[in-house]
């Protein structure tokens, strides 16, 4: 399962889909928006995505798992839009009958949605904004040293 | 020939557009369409580094686009967490 949503993640229904009694391994990770970027106060953060790619992207790092790991059992699931601090914005789970490959494959899923995959964040803090990786802020706010 | 244009995160806000269409010569590749879209749009970043995907597939600067492609200029991407 492959899903990019403007709705709140639930963890347990996404690694629901991956368990099965082969399965004895699951593995579940969960990115959740953090209170600091570069010592300032976030309020919270907001995901862009250029959908239809962003899944194909997605499809095509479950394909290359499926082939190095043999793991067939991978559930993703991206939110978009404004994410609260707390709130969680990514959901991985990857289940497969021994624990190694499961956490071999959460690993390089994780690498290749950050390079490869077009969803883009903006951190929102009091006094300014920046897309994460622009190198380019909207307003100059000096980070605390 | 006529190319639908994407514009994602700091390109859209930039732009101040999400898409625009542009009509090109025959042959043309994303790297003649970027420098027509930046004095189309001067507030593009010149130097920022960005990919580009035609028709939802990464391809070379130095591609040929078709009419009809549509072509997304993607800025360093930050799915999931950091």
């Amino acid at each position: 399962m492959i899903r990019i949503t403007p709705d709140a993640l639930n963890p347990h229904e996404v690694t629901e889909l991956v368990r099965k009694p082969s399965n004895g391994a699951v593995v579940t990770f969960l990115g959740t928006t953090r209170d600091l970027f570069e010592g300032r106060d976030v309020d919270h953060l907001e995901y862009e995505a250029y959908q239809p790619m962003a899944e194909n992207m997605l499809q095509q790092i479950v394909d290359e798992i499926r082939e190095r790991w043999a793991i067939e059992d991978v559930a993703i699931a991206h939110r978009v839009g404004r994410v609260d601090v707390g709130e969680i914005s990514l959901v991985v789970a990857i289940g497969s009958p021994h624990r190694k490959e499961a956490l071999e494959a959460s690993a390089y899923m994780l690498d290749r949605i950050k390079t490869m995959v077009p969803i883009w964040k903006k951190e929102v803090f009091q006094g300014g904004e920046v897309w994460v990786g622009s190198q380019s802020e909207s307003a100059a706010t000096p980070p605390v040293t | 020939m006529r190319v639908a244009v994407r514009f994602f995160a700091m390109y859209r806000e930039r732009a101040g557009v999400s898409h625009t269409e542009v009509e090109l010569p025959e042959g043309s590749s994303p790297a003649q369409l970027l420098v027509h879209l930046r004095s189309e749009f001067p507030s593009l970043p010149a130097e920022a580094p960005v990919l580009i995907a035609v028709n939802s597939e990464y391809v070379s600067d130095e591609a040929v686009l078709q009419d009809g492609d549509e072509v997304a200029f993607i800025p360093p991407v930050s799915g999931g967490e950091r």
